[in-house]
């Protein structure tokens, strides 16, 4: 079973963001099922979580349902980011997610990046942050990022961008081998090895 | 079972009333909260090491040979001394000569020390704080247990038929646990060299410290130490008491709203579920700390932090006097009552004292 994992910062209920983010999501799904994969998605709606980012951020452990959500993004075979442009940037929410995400949880991980707006002057915070912070973060996000603007809901080219975008996730996990993260705890380094380093 | 105190000396001002001890007032205070521990019955003191402000907790041997002079049977350690970026030939002579002064009560617990600066303050890079923490302990390893150490590493300068002074008192080195929160490396460590391990425990959720605890205990067994049950693990916690618990949760609560460290965080319930802190009566610690037994099992040592976050000393002394009148008594029967008969206790001087003897006269047996 291939694991989709859909993070979304949309503040607003319902919001923009989320409706964007459940879009790509079927797109992809459609793309990964003619691929011959099948698919479980799983959805993180990082409003229910912000009190939780923000406890991790000051006491350094995630609790719960953040734990949770943090091990369904390091699970994933595939991950849809997506966050509402504030200042000219992510938002601070979005960040912070990843920030607490612990450091290895995207390595090779094929991530399809969009953002929602008032209008279409913010289009490229996909180029300058978010593409920044996921190849900081070792992920793969794929060429075609996917930006929205509240007119582009009602347009023909939104729909066309996000199957584009989608296709491109299914080809990025396609050609991927799954990687196991490694398990500290299991995967001891032997001591002799350590001394030796 | 050893139970205990643990101190990181924060000057901390007192959120109920806004104000902040002094540095004489805070040291001073440390010292009564050691004597007092001795006095109400706890078996150790242990301080912490920071080097800026707002800690009091530099110079730690001072304090513990200061403390030792007034004490008669506590034993004094660390939680923890800098391995990093301390160097090791310096803690060979320190917590020898220590050892010596208060005639062998004395154990250290090593740890990387969680201030990033304190690194390059110290000539260090933090980015080296692993591979600090293993070879100046082998090298401190060495100096505690062979009379000339002739050394080379990479973070110190080479050492050529050096003798640390003095020699560990009865020829037997202070015991070492290794601390840490999160290092699979460091249970490691302490695995390898038969050392105890010190999960500070009260700072993340039970699951995680279960983790490391289970990866010591494995790998203990592994390098022949005796079998996983029998490696030496110690405990920290968290409590504050009065005899009726909402009583000590409503008059903890802003110390705990303003903690450096998860202060402005989660709510106090929250932190109570999620992490070892218990807020709450005597009897409620009491069934808390036997709990910790079911996820690390049987274990050796169990260290309280009483008197962080801007508490008045009165306060911390009254705590005291709950810890060891009401709950270590308890927990010393019941625990001793749940610890099969193979696993040992905390090794002390005078068990390693004599433990050495044993294997010397074994030793002299096969040679006659």
């Amino acid at each position: 079973m291939t694991k989709l994992v859909v993070v979304t910062a949309g503040l607003s209920n319902p919001s923009s963001t989320r409706i964007l983010a459940d879009q790509m999501a079927a797109a992809s799904v459609t793309a990964l099922e003619a691929g011959g994969l099948a698919v479980d998605v799983e959805v993180v709606e990082l409003r229910d979580l912000a009190h939780a980012i923000t406890d991790n951020l000051l006491t350094g452990f995630p609790s719960g349902a953040l734990a949770d959500a943090l091990s369904a993004v390091a699970a994933a075979d595939a991950v849809i980011a997506v966050t509402p442009v504030f200042s000219a940037s992510y938002s601070g929410l979005f960040k912070s997610f990843f920030d607490v995400l612990q450091p290895d949880a995207l390595d090779g991980k094929p991530v399809l990046m969009a953002a929602t707006a008032g209008t279409a002057r913010h289009s490229l915070v996909l180029e300058h942050a978010l593409r920044p912070l996921f190849s900081y973060l070792h992920a793969v996000p794929v060429p075609t990022a996917v930006f929205a603007a509240a007119e582009d809901f009602g347009s023909r080219g939104l729909a066309d961008r996000i199957e584009r975008a989608a296709g491109e996730l299914a080809d990025g996990v396609l050609r991927r081998p799954r990687l196991m993260a490694a398990d500290p705890f299991e995967d001891v380094t032997p001591f002799e090895e350590l001394l030796g380093a | 079972m050893q139970f205990g105190i643990f101190t990181v000396g924060d000057v901390t001002p007192d959120p109920t009333t806004g104000r902040t001890p002094s540095e004489y007032e805070r040291i001073k205070a440390t010292v009564e909260i050691a004597k007092k521990a001795e006095e109400v019955g706890l078996d150790v003191f242990a301080t912490g090491e920071h080097h800026n402000p707002p800690f009091i907790a530099s110079a730690p041997t001072t304090t513990l040979a200061y403390v030792g002079a007034q004490t008669e049977r506590i034993i004094l350690s660390t939680s923890t001394t800098l391995i990093t970026t301390t160097d090791p030939v310096l803690i060979a002579e320190d917590y020898a000569k220590l050892q010596h002064l208060v005639d062998g009560r004395v154990d250290l617990m090593m740890g990387r020390g969680n201030t990033g600066p304190v690194y390059p303050w110290f000539g260090k890079d933090i980015r080296d704080g692993i591979p600090l923490a293993i070879e100046n302990y082998a090298l401190l390893h060495r100096l505690w247990r062979e009379d000339v150490v002739s050394w080379e590493g990479k973070f110190r300068t080479p050492l050529q038929g050096y003798t640390s002074a003095p020699r560990p008192l009865d020829g037997v080195p202070p015991f070492v646990w290794h601390g840490s929160i999160r290092s699979p490396e460091i249970a490691e460590q302490a695995a390898y060299y038969g050392d105890g391990f010190f999960a500070n425990h009260i700072f993340w959720p039970a699951s995680h410290t279960e983790r490391m605890i289970d990866l010591y205990r494995r790998r203990f067994e592994h390098y022949g130490h005796g079998t996983a049950d029998q490696a030496i693990v110690g405990l920290g916690g968290q409590a504050f008491m009065r005899k009726n618990s909402q009583d000590a949760i409503d008059e903890f609560r802003p110390y705990f709203d303003n903690a450096p460290v998860y202060g402005h965080g989660p709510s106090l319930e929250d932190f109570m579920a999620q992490t070892p802190l218990i807020v709450g009566s005597p009897q409620q610690v009491i069934e808390r700390t036997l709990g910790f037994r079911e996820y690390v099992g049987d274990y050796q040592r169990q260290l309280f932090l009483m008197d962080h976050a801007g508490l008045p000393l009165k306060t911390v002394l009254e705590q005291l006097d709950l810890l060891g009148e009401e709950v270590v008594p308890v927990l010393r029967k019941e625990f001793a009552a749940l610890k099969p008969a193979h696993v040992p206790e905390a090794p002390t001087h005078a068990s390693l004292v004599t433990a050495r003897d044993a294997v010397v006269a074994d030793l002299e047996e096969v040679s006659r």
